[in-house]
């Protein structure tokens, strides 16, 4: 018997996101080939150069996923909470987990004012779940509200997107760190080079260079986007968990709201935690459409626009008077 | 999780398991036995309400299917229903402690009714609450997800649990019931109502 089921998957989101993921996944083989080429020239330098930037970029993924869960509380500042001392943060956790049917994470909190919530680890095992003072005590969210951010945490475990985000970031820091070799091997290997290879390093390096600037801002650019839609999936996984997108959204505005009256100094501190958060912490200054092809997180506009489809399909139009001023 | 749905970020809403529920009344009979813990004849659903009208109505249905048998012989107490502090709503079912079939029969009926409704995911747990001669209080409580039991045993006002009660009830309910493996799964109801 076909269970019956009230949700249509959201196709637009999972072909925009098979575009984005397609794209990186051309400009990543676009790359090889073009320092297959190079390394088919064989010139020395050039072929050492590279390698060190896979060694170095693979092995820094590879650590930075491993000890994700660990880099990131102790960049937070963040301890591990038992169900003791959090009585209240753990049953709903619980319970999450219970009805979407998969393992508990660790709990940790952050002793930071800054509204927010992140998760971590490389996989359901090793995950945590982090949530800040700010938001469990002073943010002034409901039961409710802190349940749907906490869906929305839980939804990025279970998507494995620390994981995947890292797959996809691999490629850019290779070309970054090439970048920056092939600049540092110019500046002063250039004299050292043996005899008749000169002419060629002359000309390889540079051109790694470019094709490294170029590799790295397109993918930069594309990862952005796959975070942004990695969000999405995850603001539309928690709401269909709970049930309640209205709660979501607005835990959502109050959340950014709660951002924008933070003092600076407390923002810069959490910029590098920004793509795992519920909300980014950093504002991008200038133009608005520029600081949406930068931003790891979708505007707040988008978030509530999609939830508020989920609204209508449990059959309820309009937002949720308790949320919205 | 399949490979694609992690790829794509998708989660699908989880389906709940509902015939292990069934095995609850042979349990009980052989949970007496084994120590002494009787039924005290109630027992409740909880399940997380969604937002909207639908889910509203398909609520209501079931309450007044559930009424409709009350009275008749073997018919229960009118259903009570309750909403915890975590905003789960939990239908409670009282009977008789000699009931347990009719208990699980009523419990069966939200279930499928939910399930119907399209709304199986819901589902949270079910929780059948045991009392023994010198008062202590013990529930088995049904995973919807999983398929399988666990035992909670509150002691004092404070949050404790008896884990000696709780493993020994596994040890004696084991080969009857599913039990669920994984210790960090049988997390606490402190509070359910029905306990």
């Amino acid at each position: 018997m076909a269970t019956r089921t009230r949700y249509a998957p959201d196709r637009g989101l999972t072909v925009r996101m098979t575009a984005t993921m397609f794209l990186l996944g051309l400009v990543f083989v676009a790359f090889v080939a073009l320092i297959i080429g190079i390394m088919a020239a064989a010139h020395a330098s050039a072929a050492a150069i590279i390698l060190i930037a896979l060694i170095f970029g693979g092995g820094s993924a590879f650590i930075s996923l491993f000890y994700s869960d660990k880099i990131a509380l102790a960049a937070a500042g963040a301890r591990e909470v038992s169900p003791q001392q959090a009585p209240e943060l753990h049953g709903i956790v619980d319970r999450l987990c219970a009805l979407a049917d998969m393992p508990k994470p660790r709990v940790a909190i952050a002793p930071t004012r800054m509204p927010n919530a992140f998760a971590t680890g490389r996989n359901s095992a090793n995950s945590v779940l982090c949530v800040t003072e700010g938001l469990l005590y002073h943010s002034g969210l409901t039961q409710e509200e802190l349940e749907g951010v906490l869906a929305h945490e839980l939804s990025h475990v279970a998507h494995k997107d620390v994981q995947v985000m890292t797959y996809a970031s691999l490629l850019a820091i290779v070309a970054g760190l090439l970048v920056r070799f092939a600049f540092y091997s110019e500046l002063f290997g250039g004299g050292r080079g043996r005899g008749g290879n000169n002419g060629n390093a002359a000309l390889l390096i540079p051109l790694i260079m470019l094709a490294s600037a170029v590799v790295y801002a397109i993918s930069f650019l594309l990862i952005r986007l796959l975070s942004r839609y990695r969000e999405l999936a995850a603001d539309r996984s928690g709401a269909l968990l709970t049930q309640n997108p209205s709660a979501l959204i607005s835990a959502l505005t109050k959340v950014s709201q709660g951002m924008n009256r933070i003092p600076t100094q407390d923002l810069r501190a959490a910029e590098p935690l920004n793509a795992f958060y519920f909300a980014p912490a950093m504002k991008l200054h200038g133009g608005a459409s520029l600081s949406a092809i930068f931003s790891t997180h979708p505007s707040l506009e988008k978030r509530i626009e999609q939830l508020s489809k989920i609204q209508r399909e449990l059959g309820q139009v309009g937002p949720d008077p308790r949320g919205l001023q | 999780m399949g490979f694609l749905d992690t790829l794509f970020g998708r989660t699908k809403p989880v389906q709940p398991k509902l015939d292990d529920l069934f095995g609850l009344p042979s349990a009980a009979i052989q949970l007496e036995a084994a120590t002494g813990f009787k039924p005290t004849g109630s027992g409740s659903v909880s399940f997380r309400a969604a937002e909207g009208k639908p889910f509203a109505d398909i609520q209501k249905e079931v309450l007044e299917l559930l009424d409709m048998d009350n009275g008749k012989p073997g018919g229960g107490l009118p259903i009570e229903v309750t909403k915890d502090s975590y905003g789960y709503t939990w239908l409670i079912s009282n009977h008789l402690s000699d009931e347990m079939d009719a208990l699980v029969t009523d419990l069966h009926e939200v279930n499928t009714a939910l399930v119907d409704g399209g709304f199986g995911p819901q589902l949270l747990c079910t929780l059948v609450a045991f009392r023994d001669d010198n008062h202590r209080s013990l529930s088995l409580v049904y995973l919807y997800k999983r398929g399988t039991f666990y035992p909670f045993a509150p002691v004092g006002s404070g949050n404790n649990r008896d884990n000696a009660l709780e493993l020994q009830v596994k040890g004696v309910l084991g080969e009857d019931l599913k039990f669920e493996p994984d210790l960090t799964r049988w997390f606490p109801v402190w509070g359910a109502p029905g306990l």
